[in-house]
């Protein structure tokens, strides 16, 4: 397989997320166009994983650090949802263009 | 060495599978879809970990994004009273976001046929067995550091969320789409609306 499928496919998703995060508003939407960010860059880690396994590496390094960051996006998940909760029980509402309070 | 193999195929189907719900969950004005649409996109970069040869990978991705990241992205979602139906969702900067991803996208697309465009994969896959042999033995440290994370930004989580006695204003009023059936009727003597009710209304007034 060349590769620069699966790096054209991640580029996408990650340029599809950054669109995300700047324009949307709902802090939720803008959680989930971090995991989608999130999903291109273990695409990256996997593919130079394969990269470096053809020229010697037997650690499986771009496997295991893929691995890493799924588990450290499940972390950041949790805490991002805790942390939308609190601006919408001090708010009462999660438009992220009315959390103003530290502007200026 | 050009041709196009089944390799090849596959996952460009998968990427634009993937890429073309990712642009659904970003510009979808109903939340809920959104949100459903970002399965099918984890799914498909599951697929994309498949063709690479990296199944414990793929599989995790399955159970951990599609399994339990979405449900949580769901009761979100419910928790902060997402409007259901569709609405305006982007801020008024949304040209210049386009403009900045799509030269995003430009750039790396030259950078990576420059520098990886000849470069092809040789795909072995690496079975479960293989990647568990490395991960609990060379990568023991790391991997433990990891569990003491999750930990750690789960019980961060539980007291940042923890509802405490008298913190913050009441959440809205229930608005009418909320209230539903409990609404009265606008028209308190024609409670439900028949086909042809009007018109033998107006017969009667005619007579």
């Amino acid at each position: 397989m060349a590769a620069v499928y699966p790096l054209i496919f991640a580029a996408l998703l990650f340029c599809v997320g950054v669109y995300g995060v700047l324009s949307r508003r709902n802090a939720v939407l803008v959680l989930m166009s971090v995991e989608i960010m999130l999903a291109s860059v273990t695409i990256n880690l996997v593919t130079f994983g394969e990269i470096a396994k053809a020229r010697g590496d037997v650690l499986l390094t771009g496997q295991v650090f893929a691995l890493f960051v799924l588990a450290v996006g499940a972390a950041e998940v949790g805490v991002g949802l805790a942390l939308v909760l609190l601006l919408y029980r001090n708010r009462a509402s999660v438009n992220i263009d009315e959390a103003d309070l530290m502007k200026y | 060495m050009n041709g196009i193999t089944l390799p090849d195929v596959f996952m460009l189907l998968v990427a634009v599978l993937g890429g073309a719900t990712a642009i659904l969950v970003v510009v979808s004005r109903n939340v809920v879809h959104a949100a459903l649409y970002l399965v099918v996109t984890l799914l498909s970069v599951a697929g994309a970990f498949l063709m690479l040869g990296a199944e414990f990978l793929a599989w995790s991705q399955v159970l951990v994004y599609v399994g339990a990241v979405v449900v949580l992205i769901l009761f979100g979602l419910m928790l902060t009273r997402a409007p259901i139906g569709p609405m305006a969702q982007h801020n008024e900067q949304g040209v210049l976001a386009l403009g900045v991803s799509l030269a995003l996208f430009g750039f790396l697309c030259v950078v990576i046929f420059q520098a990886f465009g000849d470069v092809r994969l040789i795909l072995v896959p690496v079975t479960t067995a293989a990647i568990g042999e490395v991960l609990y033995v060379q990568w023991a440290f790391p991997f433990m550091s990891l569990g003491f994370l999750l930990t750690v930004a789960l019980i961060g989580a539980i007291v940042m969320a923890r509802r405490e006695e008298g913190e913050g204003p009441e959440p809205p009023a229930e608005t009418d789409a909320d209230a539903g059936s409990r609404l009265r009727p606008h028209r308190p003597d024609l409670t439900t609306a028949e086909p042809g009710v009007f018109a033998e209304r107006e017969q009667q007034v005619r007579s």
